[in-house]
């Protein structure tokens, strides 16, 4: 069985989630693999909420914002786009492949566009795999096997 | 009336901790007076044993400084919950990791590699590796044994309270030992479970006398590679400082005497991720709508993970870089 990517979306209320919307109304065919979450803002996305994707088993995350010069809030796609990549930075030093994370813009009538970008992104992170966090959680019971071993 | 039993215990820490204790100056003597210190490894001779004697619940309260990143400091972790009515989680290390928590920016046999056997300074031909179990003629011999990962205190037995800081204040810890000493005293209820004691729930610019304006930044610079300007804010004249994403309680020490805040403090109230918080902070800020100049920008900042995360990594959404 192939890998199916999950994916989170973070989508901008004004632009990229009505162009979702359309794509929908249009009946336009793209991959289920994403999971939209509808902010009011690029500007919303807090390095954190695309961390905290990953960490809680996406194994890739796409923020969808307005096209620069086209915020509802006039600057926040502007603080989007240098977030992003510093949070991608973060994530490689933290051993994620920053392709894992993704920016673009798209606006309320791109409802084609939309598909392209879920369709692109979902093969992308396909290709790259699952994302398992390694020593994440902190499993007690092993532990606790490891020390009544040790202090036989 | 019997005295209420304290005790301290470090496990993967510096010490510093147990400085600031001894910081506290002549409140030493009234903590001692107050209370009949049951263990203290730091300080006064007791061994493990002697806290295995005591009764499920003996001791009143546990200041547990240091992060969990052996066995022997995860037994002595559950040990001290088990025996203790009030557990908390003594300075960053215990609640956040500090320090000792950037070994997860690495694995365990990165680190063993490099001690025993790359590093400059060491011969070790056979390369030899220090073993958890060696059997002489009078027996097996046992060390605890390191982990891959390092954690926080709350990540690996239940904790009552929190006091943040690498080291706490000392004035801090004084307020903390009174506040305890009167609830013990007049019989006063405890605070809420998980409280942070001895800490703001602000950021630590609210407690920063410095002057803030407008924050535009078109450069970062390292605190010798600029004229300071006694007065301004420290992240306006383009220093990476982690006061807005740090807690206060400090009394913002470091950025009075002209050095970036460093974080020590963790996260203020409701916010998860320090490192996170403050790249969404200086993200903001970042004077530019090019996306290569902002690219350059970000790319000027250090070890952004080491800088954003010196202090919280385990205890952040990641906690651990992947292998």
């Amino acid at each position: 069985m192939s890998f199916e990517p999950k994916l989170v979306g973070f989508l901008c209320n004004w632009c990229s989630y009505t162009g979702a919307d359309l794509a929908g109304t249009a009946r336009m065919k793209y991959p289920p693999n994403l999971r939209v979450i509808r902010v009011m803002c690029s500007g919303r996305v807090d390095p954190n909420f695309v961390l905290e994707a990953l960490a809680r088993g996406a194994d890739g995350v796409l923020v969808l914002g307005c096209h620069p010069g086209d915020c509802h809030y006039s600057e926040g796609n502007y603080k989007c786009q240098r977030r992003v990549p510093l949070t991608k930075k973060l994530a490689e030093q933290m051993g994620i492949d920053p392709r894992r994370i993704r920016l673009e813009w798209v606006s309320a009538s791109e409802g084609a566009r939309f598909t392209q970008v879920v369709t692109e992104f979902t093969e992308q992170v396909r290709a790259l795999g699952p994302l398992h966090l390694a020593d994440w959680t902190f499993d007690s019971t092993s532990a606790d096997a490891q020390l009544a071993h040790e202090s036989r | 009336m019997a005295k209420p039993k304290l005790a301290l215990y470090w496990a993967a820490s510096c010490g510093g901790c147990e400085i600031a204790v001894l910081d506290t100056e002549l409140e030493i003597l009234k903590i001692a007076d107050f209370f009949d210190i049951v263990f203290w490894p730091c300080a006064m001779d007791f061994k493990y044993d002697d806290v295995r004697a005591l009764a499920d619940g003996e001791i009143t309260l546990t200041l547990f400084n240091g992060a969990i990143r052996s066995s022997e400091n995860y037994e002595i972790a559950k040990l001290l919950r088990q025996k203790s009515v009030v557990l908390c989680a003594f300075g960053s290390c215990a609640s956040d990791g500090c320090i000792p928590g950037l070994a997860n920016l690495t694995t365990l046999e990165a680190i063993q590699r490099y001690v025993y056997e790359d590093s400059p300074s060491t011969v070790n031909l056979e390369k030899i590796r220090p073993q958890t179990e060696w059997t002489v003629p009078a027996g097996t011999l046992r060390l605890p044994r390191l982990w891959n990962t390092v954690r926080t205190l709350p990540q690996v037995v239940d904790v009552d309270y929190i006091i943040p800081g690498c080291p706490p204040q000392p004035d801090r810890i004084k307020e903390v030992v009174a506040a305890v000493m009167d609830i013990l005293k007049n019989d006063k209820p405890l605070p809420p479970k998980g409280t942070v004691l001895g800490a703001d729930v602000r950021a630590c610019c609210e407690e920063c006398p410095r002057k803030r304006d407008v924050k535009k930044l078109k450069k970062f610079v390292r605190p010798h590679e600029i004229v300071q300007d006694p007065e301004i804010c420290l992240l306006e004249q383009g220093m990476v400082c982690m006061g807005p994403a740090t807690r206060a309680g400090c009394g913002a020490k470091c950025v009075q005497a002209g050095v970036p805040c460093r974080g020590c403090y963790g996260p203020p109230a409701n916010v998860r991720d320090q490192g996170a918080k403050m790249a969404s902070a200086i993200a903001g800020v970042i004077d530019s709508d090019d996306p290569a100049e902002v690219q350059a920008l970000i790319d000027s900042i250090p070890d952004s993970v080491g800088t954003f995360y010196r202090f919280t990594l385990p205890s952040s959404t990641l906690r651990r870089r992947q292998p």
